[in-house]
Formats: structure tokens, sequence, C-alpha cells
């Protein structure tokens, strides 16, 4: 007997990092060689603003609309989650809103943006530990990772591309103990003082 | 972009493990696989592998590898997680919070022991 068998959990994906994990997820599982994770927090415009951008197979404009709405999606799209009707039920309730452009062959781009201030709005949640999950779980693909965080008067933003980092680390896993701790390091700080320009 | 810096050091760490012969060309003999579908990620598996790479770097674990595969269809259990040890039967753990991730790493990864309260009955 296991000590923690029970009543399952309702799925919770309180975080928006959480959300962008789910969606790089279904961007790699569809077979994107590339994918591409902007984050923007705008005080001044009173906007988060997030995007995954991939260049794998696309969706028709059937599928699209399947996607987003829970009571369609079957078993058999299954593969790309409840997540995105979450999300946009989510943005939407924040004066946001989840918009996918997508065309089979053409990739796929889903934004999502919300009113920053809103008192609904879930938080950000740990970016870090999103972009550092999936370069750990998902070598092969080609990540670039933006977080913008802009106020009046000033703008930083933090950029990662994982392409300079695998041909210095030229077969050396991310898993190393030694890159693991560099890599998150990378991200920590990057974010970190990318976000010191927000209140 | 990653600065220079980091690159130099990432340059110091691959000499590094050179030397000490830790760039081998196959997977390394223990593999750990987490559930990253849209159930365990609802579950916290995001936390369960920060543990997880949180325990390479703090014991630092050279022969490591952490793989993830998507849905499983065993949603009531997430966050799963397998352990693999070299030619071992791979091993299944259910419901694995960051607290039972530390005690698998500790017992079974490093110890060579299965944490029977966390199996996933077959």
């Amino acid at each position: 007997m296991h000590l923690l068998q029970g009543r399952t959990q309702r799925p919770s994906m309180k975080e928006i990092a959480l959300h962008l994990l789910d969606l790089a997820e279904n961007s790699v599982s569809a077979g994107s060689q590339t994918v591409q994770i902007c984050v923007c927090e705008d005080q001044q415009a009173n906007l988060l603003t997030a995007s995954v951008v991939d260049d794998g197979p696309g969706m028709s404009p059937e599928m699209v609309q399947a996607v987003t709405d829970p009571f369609v999606t079957s078993r058999t799209t299954r593969k790309v989650g409840l997540g995105l009707p979450l999300l946009k039920g989510a943005a939407e309730a924040c004066q946001g809103g989840l918009t996918i452009a997508s065309a089979p062959g053409a990739g796929t781009r889903v934004e999502v943006f919300f009113q920053h201030s809103h008192v609904d709005r879930m938080p950000l949640g740990n970016l870090s530990s999103t972009f550092l999950g999936l370069a750990v779980a998902h070598p092969d693909v080609h990540w670039i990772f933006k977080y913008t965080a802009r106020n009046t008067g000033a703008e930083e933003t933090f950029e990662y591309d994982d392409q300079p980092i695998k041909e210095t680390l030229e077969g050396l896993p991310i898993t190393h103990p030694q890159v693991l701790a560099c890599v998150r390091g990378i991200f920590e700080d990057g974010i970190g003082a990318a976000k010191a320009v927000l209140p | 972009m990653p600065t220079i810096k980091s690159l130099e050091d990432l340059q110091k760490i691959r000499e590094e493990a050179l030397k000490k012969r830790e760039i081998k060309s196959t997977p390394g003999s223990i593999q750990i696989i987490v559930g990253m579908g849209t159930p365990g990620i609802a579950a916290g598996a995001r936390d369960t592998l920060k543990e997880i790479l949180g325990m390479i770097e703090e014991k630092n674990l050279a022969n490591i590898t952490v793989r993830q595969t998507g849905n499983i269809g065993m949603d009531s259990w997430e966050p799963i997680v397998q352990v693999v040890l070299g030619e071992a039967a791979p091993v299944t753990y259910g419901k694995v919070t960051p607290f039972a991730m530390r005690k698998i790493m500790e017992q079974h990864v490093l110890g060579g022991n299965v944490v029977n309260d966390y199996v996933v009955p077959a």
C-alpha cells in the first residue's frame, strides 16, 4: 500500500511559468527543433505578456480551435493537454487573452497576455526553474529564452541562447554537477538582474 | 546572452571533466526519468525535477542521466519518476514530492535500496 494513496488531486497550475513549461513540452512532443520562450513584464503598459514559438509541424485551423476548447479536446488530442484552455480562461479573467498562430508546416506561436496589476492574475512564478528543467530534460532541442522587465525609463532584458553553450560543452552533459550550477546561475542571476528594474 | 565569463567557466569545467575522464560517449549508468506531461506538471513534476538537479549539484553526482517522458496515463500517481540503475529493471515511483525525491535519491540512487513506500504497485 502506498503511503500517500488517496484521492486524485485536481490539477493546478498556479504559475505562468508552469504553463510555459507545459506549452514548451507540447512543442517538443510535436517534434520542434527550436523553441523560443519570451516573457515581458511591462509595468509602464501594465501588461504581462508571454509567448512560446516553435518550428514544429504546426496545426490546422480546426485543431487550433480544438486545443483551446476544453469540451472539444478528446482523448486523441490529449497530447496537447488541458493546459491551454485553462491558461486562456485565466488570461481572459484578467483583461487579457490568448492567441494561437499556426499552420501546417509553419510552426506554432502561442501568445498570452494579462493585465499586470489585476488582482486575480496568477504569479509569474519560478521562470529559472522552468528554463533549467527544459534545458535539462530536452538537451537536443535548441532553446532560446528571453525575459524583459520594463518600467518608466528603464528596461532590462535577459537573453539565453543555448547554442554557444552547447558548442563550448562539446558533449559534456548539462547534468554534469558544475555545468548545472553554472547554467542555473546564468538563469537566476540574469532574470534577477532584469527584475531589478521593476518596483 | 550568456556572458563571455560564463562561457569561460564552462570551458574550464569541461577541461577539468576531461582530465577526470568524466566525458563518456555512453549514457550514464544511472537514469532518472521524470513524467513531464500536463498532469505531471500540474502535480508538481517541475519541483521534483528541481530537487533531483539540486542533489546532483549538492552531492556532485557526475554519472546521472536525467530524462523526461510525456503523459504515461497514470494521472493519479503523478508526479511519476522512474529510476534505472545499470542493468536492473526500472523502478516506477508515484506521487513523488520533492521530499520523497530526496529519500529516493539518498536511499535508491545513492544507496541501491528501493524505497518501497513510494513504488507504484504493479
